[in-house]
C-alpha cells in the first residue's frame, strides 16, 4: 500500500488537465504508440469534438521511481461548472490533487472552487503551472498568484507543459514524494467507496470504487450499504486503458467491479461496498444527490416517436445518472418529458446525445429554473413549479420564490465596470470585491439562478472580451415577482413557447421574443401574427408576412443539380419543424428566448 | 436524341441583376472560341452517338460573335456529331447587336431561332437594370427580325420595383403587337453578390415586392392565354409548335452536352459542369483536359429532379413513370405527401387518357391505360419550388 498514490487532476476549464494526463500516460508507458491520441481520456465522441471533458475518467499507471515500483491511480476531471459534482466524487477517492493553472490565464473561477473542494477533503495539493510553452505565458506572475492563493513556496509550483512534455518527470516525482500513501487496513472488513459508475450495454453497470479497508475479491459476496442489495463480484480489476481483471483489489487501491447489474439506479455513487457476511461498521457518509438546476421539456419532433424517445432517455440515464425526467404533455407538442439538467451545457449535451447516439430529433422548450409558488388559500404549502404551466393563476397566487446562487467572477480590473453592470442588469447584488492582484479582481454576487440561464455566459464573455471566468453555487430561495409570458401564433397560445420571467423584464423580453420568432419561423402561405401576452394582456406584436413567391425563374443552362441541392437542404430543415395548428415552427424557435441578444 | 449548349461568356456591360458567368473584357474572345471548338472535338463521344436535335448559343451574349465565328462553331458541331435534318438552332441576342444587317446575315446561317433579350420596352426600366440597349432599339430590331425569322422568343422581366400593373400590361401588349410566338418571362430576382443585391441592401434601390410580382405573374398568365400562348413552363409561354425544343429537353430528361465555361451537361444518370472561369477554362482545354466536374445521380436524386422539373411544366409528374422508374412505394409516398397540396389547391391530379396501343380491327378499345399526372395549378405555380422540396425524398 505504501507504493500506491491516488490523485486527481483539477483545474478551470481548458487549463490542460486532459492533455497533461496524456503526457503522464506516455511518460509512464501506460499507452502504446498505437493507442496514443490527444486527450485520450476524453473517450466520448462528444468530448472529443467539443474538446471538453464531461465525465471524470480514472486510469491506473505503473511507474518505477528510485528503484521502486509504484501504482499511480489518476482521475482526470471536467472543468465546466455544470459537472463540478464529478470533481467532488473524484476527490473523495484520492489523497492528492494536481491543481493545474494555465500559465497564460492564471487563476480562474473554477480553479478556486475546485481547490476548495479538494481542501475540504484534506487532499495534498500539488500546484502545476501548465502551458509554459505558450508565448503568452506569464510564469513569474502566475506563480506569484498561485503562491498567494495556496500559501505555498514558489519552489512548490511545478512548471510543466502538457504540449511539449516539459516538467512531466517532476510532476510524477511530486506525486510520489508529496502525496501521502493511502492509509487503511487490509485485514479489516471490506469498506470501499463507489465514486463512479459507467453503463456498458454488454456487461451491465461497471462500478468504480476505491477500497478504504479490507479487500474485494473475485467471486466474493458483497453488499451495497445504502441500497442494502447483495451481489456476487463476477469480476474485479484495475482500470488500465483497457480493464485488467484481477483476483483481488486491496485497501488503498482503485478498481472496477462487475456484478451483472443492469439498472444503473442500483449503483449509487457515494455508496459503500462491504462484505455481505462480515459487513463494515463504518459506512462512508456518501454524497448528496446531484440536484438539477434547470428544467426544460423535451419532445420528439415527430409525435410518433414518443415511445422511442422514452426508451432513449432511459438508456441515456444509465450513462448519466444526473439526468432526470418525467412525462409531461403540451397542447402544442403532445407528449414529451420534463427534464432536469445540471446546467445549460448539460442540457445541450443531452439534446446532442439524443440526436447522435439515438438518432432522435427533439424539440427542447424554453428552460426554466425550479420555482416555489404559494397560493393565498394554502400559503404554507409549496407548489414546485418546474414548468410554466405549473404556475398558479396570478389571482390565486400568494407569493413566489426563486433559487439564488452565489456567483464568483474573476476578471481583469479593466472589465469590472462592465461585469458589474451586466450582473446588476441580471438582478445581481454585489456582496464582495477582492483584488487578487492589481490586475485581477474577484467579484461575488448573489443572483437569481434564472438569470444565468438566459444568455448570461455569452454576455459575460462579450463584456469582458473573454477575460472573465464564472462559477456559482446555490444559496437557497428568495422572494420573486414572476409572470408567465405566453406566445400566441395565429391568435393561438403555443404553450411550449411560454416562459417564466421576472415581472420587471417581461415587457422587454416579450418584445424580443416576438422579434426573434419572426426571424426564425419561415414564411408560410398566409400572414402569421405573433403576440406576446401576460394573461389576457397583449404586450407585443409582430407579423410574419405571407410567402407569395417560392420559385426561381430559370434553371440556368440546365443547372439542375444546384437547384436540387438547394431544395433538398430546405427540405432537411423542414424535418426539424413542428406543425402547431397550421404554423410550422422550427426546432430552434422553441429555444429562441435564449438567444434574444444575438 | 440530344442537345448541345454552347456558352458565350462575354457581355458588353453587366446587368445589375445578373449572376450568370460572363466577362466584360473581350480580350480573350479569340482564344475562347478556339477553346470552344476544341472542347466540342474533345467531348464528341460523350453523347454516345445520339443525334443532335437542338443547338443553343447562350450566355453571356452570343450575339457578340460575328457570323463567321458562329459558322465555325456550328460547322464544328456538324463535323463531330450526327445532326438531324432540321435541328432547332437558337441564338440568344441582345437588341443592340441586332442591326438590320446582322439580322439578315444571321437569317442566312443555319440559326433558325432568335431569343432576344428585350426585358422591357421602357427606357427607365432598362436603365435601372443597366441593360446595354434602349427601348427603341428593341422595337426596331423586332420589326426587322420578325420578317426574317418566324421562330422568335423575347425575354421580359416583371416585378421590377415601382413597375405598375399598367406598365407591365403595356409591355405585354407591345410584345404581342410584334406577333412573337414565344415569350420567356422572369420575375426580377435578387441574387447574392449582384449589384442589385448591394443596391437594395444599402437602400439605394427599393426592395422587391412579392405581392407585386405575383400580381404581374397572374396577369402574364391570363393575357398570354388570351393570345393563344400555352404556359408550358413556369417562365415560358409559347404558341403551339413554338415551344423551345432545347429548353424543353432540360425538363424532360434528354441528354445534353454543355460546351464552354460554366456550361452544364446531362448524361442520363450523370450531371456535369465546366469550371466558371474563362482563363482556367482556356488553359484546361489547351491541355486537352476539359475542366469538368461530374456528379452521379442516385435514384433519389433522379426522383427529386423529376419532381422539381415536372412541377414546373405542363407535363407534370406522371404516376406511371414514377411507378416504373422508382417503384410503387415511391409512388404511394408521393401521393400521400401531395395530398396536402391538393387540398390547398396548389396541385391537382389530371387524368390523361391515352390508348396504350392502337386497337386492332374488331377489338374493343379496352386496354386504354389512363395515366394520372400531378401538376401545379395556376395558384401553385408561383410556389412550385417549395412544393417540390416537400415532395422530395431525402436519402
Ligand atoms: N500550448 C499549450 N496548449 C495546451 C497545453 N495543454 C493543453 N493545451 C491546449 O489547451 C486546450 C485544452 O486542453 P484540455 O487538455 O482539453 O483541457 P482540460 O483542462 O482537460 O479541459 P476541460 O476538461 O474541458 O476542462 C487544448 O486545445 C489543448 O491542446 C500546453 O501545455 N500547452
Ligand atoms: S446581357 Fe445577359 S448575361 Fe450579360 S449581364 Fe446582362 S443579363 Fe447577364
Ligand atoms: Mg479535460
Amino acid at each position: 500500500m505504501k507504493n500506491i498514490r491516488n490523485f486527481c487532476i483539477i483545474a478551470h476549464i481548458d487549463h490542460g488537465k486532459s492533455t497533461l494526463a496524456d503526457r503522464l500516460l506516455d511518460f509512464t508507458g501506460s499507452v502504446t504508440d498505437r493507442e496514443k491520441q490527444d486527450q485520450l481520456l476524453d473517450s466520448m465522441d462528444l468530448e472529443r469534438e467539443r474538446g471538453i471533458t464531461i465525465k471524470s475518467h480514472a486510469i491506473q499507471m505503473d511507474y518505477e521511481f528510485n528503484g521502486e515500483k509504484y501504482v499511480l491511480n489518476l482521475i482526470d476531471t471536467p472543468g465546466h461548472v455544470d459537472f463540478s459534482y464529478e470533481v467532488s466524487r473524484s476527490i473523495a477517492a484520492c489523497e492528492g490533487a494536481l491543481l493545474i493553472v494555465d500559465a497564460a490565464q492564471s487563476i480562474q473561477a473554477q480553479t478556486i472552487s475546485n481547490l476548495y473542494l479538494a481542501l475540504e477533503n484534506d487532499l495534498e495539493i500539488i500546484p502545476v503551472l501548465n502551458k509554459v510553452d505558450l508565448p503568452s505565458a506569464n510564469p513569474e506572475e502566475v506563480t506569484d498568484d498561485i503562491v498567494d492563493l495556496l500559501g505555498c513556496d514558489p519552489e512548490d509550483v511545478i512548471h510543466a507543459s502538457g504540449k511539449t512534455g516539459f516538467g512531466i518527470e517532476n510532476v510524477l516525482a511530486a506525486v510520489i514524494n508529496r502525496i501521502p500513501a493511502p492509509k487503511g487496513n487490509p485485514d479489516e472488513p471490506l469498506q470501499a467507496l463507489i465514486f463512479d459508475s459507467v453503463y456498458n450495454p454488454f456487461r451491465g453497470v461497471e462500478t468504480y470504487f476505491r477500497v478504504i479497508n479490507g479487500s474485494i475479491k473475485k467471486g466474493q459476496e458483497i453488499k451495497f450499504i445504502a441500497t442494502n442489495k447483495k451481489y456476487f463480484a463476477d469480476e474485479v480489476g484495475t482500470l488500465k486503458l483497457k480493464q485488467l481483471p484481477k483476483k483481488e483489489i486491496k485497501a488503498g487501491d482503485v478498481g472496477y467491479l462487475i456484478t451483472g447489474i443492469k439498472d444503473a439506479r442500483e449503483v449509487k455513487v457515494g455508496d459503500t461496498i462491504t462484505d455481505s457476511k462480515e459487513p463494515t461498521k463504518n459506512a462512508i457518509s456518501g454524497f448528496e444527490d446531484v440536484k438539477p438546476m434547470v428544467f426544460a421539456g423535451i419532445y420528439p419532433v415527430d409525435t410518433e416517436d414518443y415511445e422511442e424517445l422514452r426508451a432513449s432517455m432511459e438508456k441515456l440515464q444509465l450513462n448519466d445518472a444526473s439526468l432526470i425526467f418525467a412525462p409531461e404533455s403540451s397542447a402544442a407538442l403532445g407528449f414529451g418529458f420534463r427534464c432536469g439538467f445540471l446546467g445549460m451545457l448539460h442540457m445541450e449535451i443531452i439534446q446532442e446525445r439524443l440526436e447522435r447516439e439515438f438518432d432522435m430529433t427533439v424539440i427542447t422548450t424554453v428552460p426554466n429554473v425550479s420555482y416555489h409558488a404559494y397560493t393565498k388559500k394554502q400559503p404554507d404549502d409549496i407548489i414546485i413549479v418546474n414548468n410554466p404551466s405549473d404556475l398558479p393563476d396570478p389571482s390565486t397566487l400568494d407569493r413566489v420564490e426563486e433559487p439564488y446562487i452565489k456567483a464568483t467572477i474573476i476578471t481583469k480590473a479593466d472589465f469590472v465596470g462592465n461585469v458589474m453592470s451586466l450582473c446588476i442588469e441580471k438582478r445581481g447584488q454585489i456582496t464582495n470585491q477582492t483584488y487578487l492582484t492589481t490586475e485581477r479582481v474577484e467579484l461575488n454576487f448573489d443572483m437569481p439562478l434564472a438569470e444565468i440561464v438566459f444568455d448570461f455566459y455569452d454576455r459575460l464573455k462579450t463584456v469582458s472580451k473573454g477575460y472573465a471566468s464564472f462559477d456559482y453555487h446555490p444559496i437557497g430561495m428568495k422572494p420573486s415577482k414572476l409572470v408567465r409570458v405566453d406566445i400566441l401564433l395565429n391568435a393561438q397560445t403555443v404553450d411550449a413557447l411560454s416562459a417564466l420571467i421576472h415581472a420587471d423584464n417581461a415587457q422587454t423580453i416579450g418584445k424580443k421574443m416576438c422579434e426573434k420568432l419572426k426571424e426564425l419561423i419561415p414564411r408560410q402561405q398566409f400572414d402569421i401574427p405573433i403576440q406576446a401576452a401576460i394573461g389576457a394582456k397583449i404586450i407585443s406584436r409582430e407579423t410574419i408576412k405571407a410567402l407569395r413567391k417560392d420559385v426561381t425563374a430559370k434553371c440556368y443552362g440546365g443547372d439542375i443539380s444546384r437547384k436540387r441541392k438547394l431544395l433538398e437542404k430546405q427540405k432537411k430543415g423542414k424535418k426539424r419543424m413542428r406543425q402547431v395548428g397550421n404554423v410550422e415552427i422550427p426546432q430552434q424557435a422553441f429555444m429562441a428566448v435564449l438567444k434574444l441578444n444575438d | 436524341m440530344a442537345g448541345i449548349y454552347i456558352h458565350i461568356p462575354f457581355c458588353k456591360q453587366a446587368c445589375y441583376y445578373c449572376d450568370f458567368h460572363f466577362s466584360t473584357s473581350l480580350k480573350k474572345k479569340d482564344s475562347l472560341i478556339n477553346a470552344l471548338i476544341n472542347e466540342i472535338k474533345l467531348r464528341k463521344h460523350t453523347l454516345q452517338n445520339k443525334r443532335i436535335e437542338t443547338i443553343y448559343f447562350g450566355g453571356g451574349t452570343p450575339s457578340l460573335l460575328n457570323i463567321s465565328e458562329l459558322h465555325l462553331l456550328i460547322e464544328t458541331v456538324y463535323n463531330n456529331f450526327e445532326v438531324v435534318e432540321t435541328p432547332e438552332i437558337t441564338l440568344e441576342a441582345n437588341p443592340d447587336d441586332l442591326t438590320t444587317e446582322k439580322i439578315i446575315e444571321l437569317s442566312k446561317t443555319p440559326i433558325n431561332r432568335l431569343s432576344i433579350g428585350v426585358q422591357s420596352f421602357f427606357d427607365d426600366d432598362l436603365k435601372m437594370m443597366n441593360r446595354a440597349h434602349n427601348a427603341s432599339e428593341s422595337k426596331k430590331c423586332l420589326s426587322v427580325a420578325t420578317q426574317y425569322f418566324n421562330n422568335i422568343t423575347i425575354d421580359l422581366i416583371y416585378g421590377i420595383p415601382n413597375m405598375s400593373l399598367q406598365k407591365w400590361h403595356k409591355n405585354l401588349e407591345i410584345a404581342f403587337s410584334f406577333s412573337v410566338n414565344h415569350i420567356s418571362s422572369y420575375a426580377l430576382t435578387v441574387e447574392p453578390k449582384t449589384a442589385l443585391h448591394s443596391f437594395i441592401n444599402s437602400g439605394k434601390y427599393p426592395p422587391l415586392n412579392e405581392a407585386l410580382a405575383l400580381q404581374h405573374f397572374n396577369h402574364l398568365v391570363e393575357t398570354t392565354a388570351q393570345q393563344g400562348f400555352v404556359h408550358y413552363e413556369i417562365s415560358n409561354f409559347g404558341k403551339p409548335q413554338f415551344f423551345s425544343k432545347h429548353n424543353t429537353s432540360y425538363w424532360q430528361g434528354k441528354w445534353y452536352l454543355g460546351i464552354g465555361p460554366s456550361a452544364h451537361s446531362f448524361f442520363g444518370d450523370q450531371r456535369a459542369w465546366n469550371v466558371s472561369n474563362n482563363a482556367k477554362y482556356i488553359a484546361a482545354i489547351e491541355k486537352k483536359e476539359p475542366p469538368v466536374t461530374h456528379e452521379n445521380l442516385s435514384n433519389n436524386d433522379r426522383f427529386n429532379e423529376y419532381i422539381m422539373t415536372g412541377l414546373r411544366t405542363i407535363w407534370g409528374v406522371s404516376f406511371n413513370r414514377v411507378e416504373t422508374e422508382f417503384g410503387s412505394n415511391t409512388l404511394n409516398r408521393l401521393k400521400k405527401t401531395a395530398e396536402k397540396f391538393i387540398a390547398e389547391g396548389l396541385l391537382n391530379i389530371v387524368n390523361e387518357a391515352k390508348p396504350s396501343s392502337t386497337p386492332k380491327k374488331g377489338e374493343f378499345l379496352q386496354n386504354t391505360s389512363s395515366n394520372s399526372v400531378l401538376k401545379t395549378t395556376n395558384k401553385g405555380k408561383f410556389l412550385a419550388d417549395g412544393i417540390a422540396a416537400e415532395l422530395f425524398i431525402l436519402s
